[in-house]
């Protein structure tokens, strides 16, 4: 019944999202003409689970939506990754101006199903929070120009606990944090393979589901991520990520994530992700991995 | 864009001791200001060995794929209108040379170069990355391995700076 609700309000948040998304590009139509025809497939990368685009755990130097240098995008998605014992959900737009700037929001839910029973916190108890992420494109290009110049980009996530009172029971020291990251993307068409890396200073606990700091370390440290993908085809990339994460809370061990993709570019305006996704170990439950699966419009 | 209906403009009004069109340019062509011929134009260095330009079916398949392209990119119904009043005789064998001299298929290149013949038309992101789609979908009618189109690509990604505005 809790998951039911927890499905339907994410459907919900996915609904206001798309909308949200149709009624912007619905919007200036002289500016569509001349966003038209817009990026390449797939340049605009997928959704993170943090909201901005990039693989589905990591920032990238792309811009979200189809929008070129001459205009605007915009893309949502609706995340569900089924974890050994939790499952976790998410919903974001982003929006993507002249290839430069991008404004993201995302919200999280984490279901811990049975867990949340087994730590008093109350079967199906949902960690919830929001991410308001701001990115800048530097300087380079993902496809374009020099051989080895990457796309650069910095960012900033403000992230927001909505379980204030619980996450400083698990020892966070904050209900709300700062991300600060640098992405350097680059598609290597010599090789068909596009590579990421990514240094994020955070002070996260498990992206930020469990607050922000802790009894460990209550500092921001850096943390680096990094993506490699093959692009088999126009529409198909497959790949893996790995992220590295701090471990705040002492109650709680925190391992580091990584997954293996394939995203498929269904057409301009649909991509698909279909990951496999290693958590580690999340709130004293070992081995929480499972499939996650991402739907992601873009305009 | 009005530059090569100006040059026709131009040979219409001329006398008729107008220079002859050099050796290298196929009947039907409208003639080009002068310019230094030179392979470096091309804007890339050609591949070694001949791995690529077995990929593409040889000088064969490089003539296919760029008739097919050219077409495309004509009929486009977002990009055409560029092309509209380009040459399209003198564009094919250019582009044919061009694409044969960087895939080492034993040709040299001797149109203008990248940023004199797409100077002031106005080229958006937009319609490079469209022109991209129409490359793509010629060589992938060719039966190019993917792997083999981006390996291409990649020539010609760096002469984005000499052919988008800004």
């Amino acid at each position: 019944m809790a998951a039911m609700d927890s499905f339907v309000s994410t459907a919900r948040l996915s609904r206001t999202g798309i909308l949200a998304a149709l009624s912007l590009t619905a919007l200036p139509a002289h500016a569509q003409q001349i966003a038209e025809p817009g990026k390449l497939l797939l340049t605009n990368g997928v959704s993170t689970i943090e909201g901005a685009s990039g693989g589905g755990l990591t920032p990238w130097a792309v811009i979200a939506g189809n929008g070129t240098r001459d205009g605007i995008g915009a893309q949502a998605n609706v995340t569900v990754a089924e974890l050994a014992d939790y499952d976790f959900r998410s919903a974001g737009i982003a929006i993507g101006a002249w290839d430069r700037v991008e404004v993201s929001y995302a919200r999280q839910i984490f279901d811990t199903n049975w867990v949340g029973g087994a730590l008093g916190l109350g079967e199906d108890y949902k960690f919830d929070q929001d991410i308001w992420g701001l990115k800048v494109k530097l300087a380079g290009d993902v496809v374009y120009g020099p051989e080895w110049m990457p796309a650069i980009a910095a960012g900033v996530q403000y992230k927001k606990s909505l379980d204030a009172p619980i996450v400083r029971a698990v020892g966070a020291a904050h209900d709300e944090g700062v991300d600060y990251y640098v992405s350097a993307t680059k598609l290597f068409l010599n090789w068909s393979l596009l590579g990421n890396v990514t240094l994020r200073a955070t002070k996260a606990n498990q992206t930020g589901l469990l607050g922000y700091g802790g009894d460990l370390r209550d500092s921001h440290s850096v943390q680096a991520e990094g993506s490699l993908a093959y692009q088999f085809s126009r529409k198909l990339v497959v790949g893996a990520e790995y992220r590295t994460k701090p471990d705040n809370l002492g109650i709680a061990r925190e391992d580091d994530w990584w997954d293996a993709f394939a995203a498929y570019a269904l057409n301009r305006h649909v991509t698909a992700t279909v990951a496999y996704t290693d958590l580690g170990s999340i709130a004293t439950i070992e081995g929480q991995r499972g499939v996650l699966f991402q739907l992601q419009g873009s305009f | 864009m009005f530059q090569s209906s100006m040059i026709a403009l131009a040979l219409l009004l001329a006398p008729q001791d107008q220079a002859a069109p050099p050796a290298h340019a196929m009947p039907g062509e409208e003639a080009v200001d002068p310019y230094t011929v030179d392979p470096a134009n091309a804007g890339a260095t050609p591949f070694a060995g001949d791995g690529m330009a077995r990929a593409f079916g040889g000088q064969d398949g490089i003539r296919r794929i760029v008739d097919r392209f050219v077409a495309l990119n004509f009929a486009d119904d977002r990009i055409g209108e560029i092309f509209m009043n380009h040459d399209q005789v003198r564009l094919k064998r250019t582009i044919f040379e061009q694409f044969c001299y960087i895939l080492n298929a034993g040709c040299t290149y001797t149109g203008r170069h990248m940023r004199s013949s797409h100077k002031d038309m106005g080229i958006q992101q937009g319609d490079m990355n469209r022109l991209v789609e129409n490359l793509q979908a010629a060589m992938a009618a060719e039966r190019v391995p993917f792997a083999a189109q981006n390996r291409f690509l990649s020539k010609l990604a760096p002469m984005r700076r000499d052919v988008v505005e800004r």
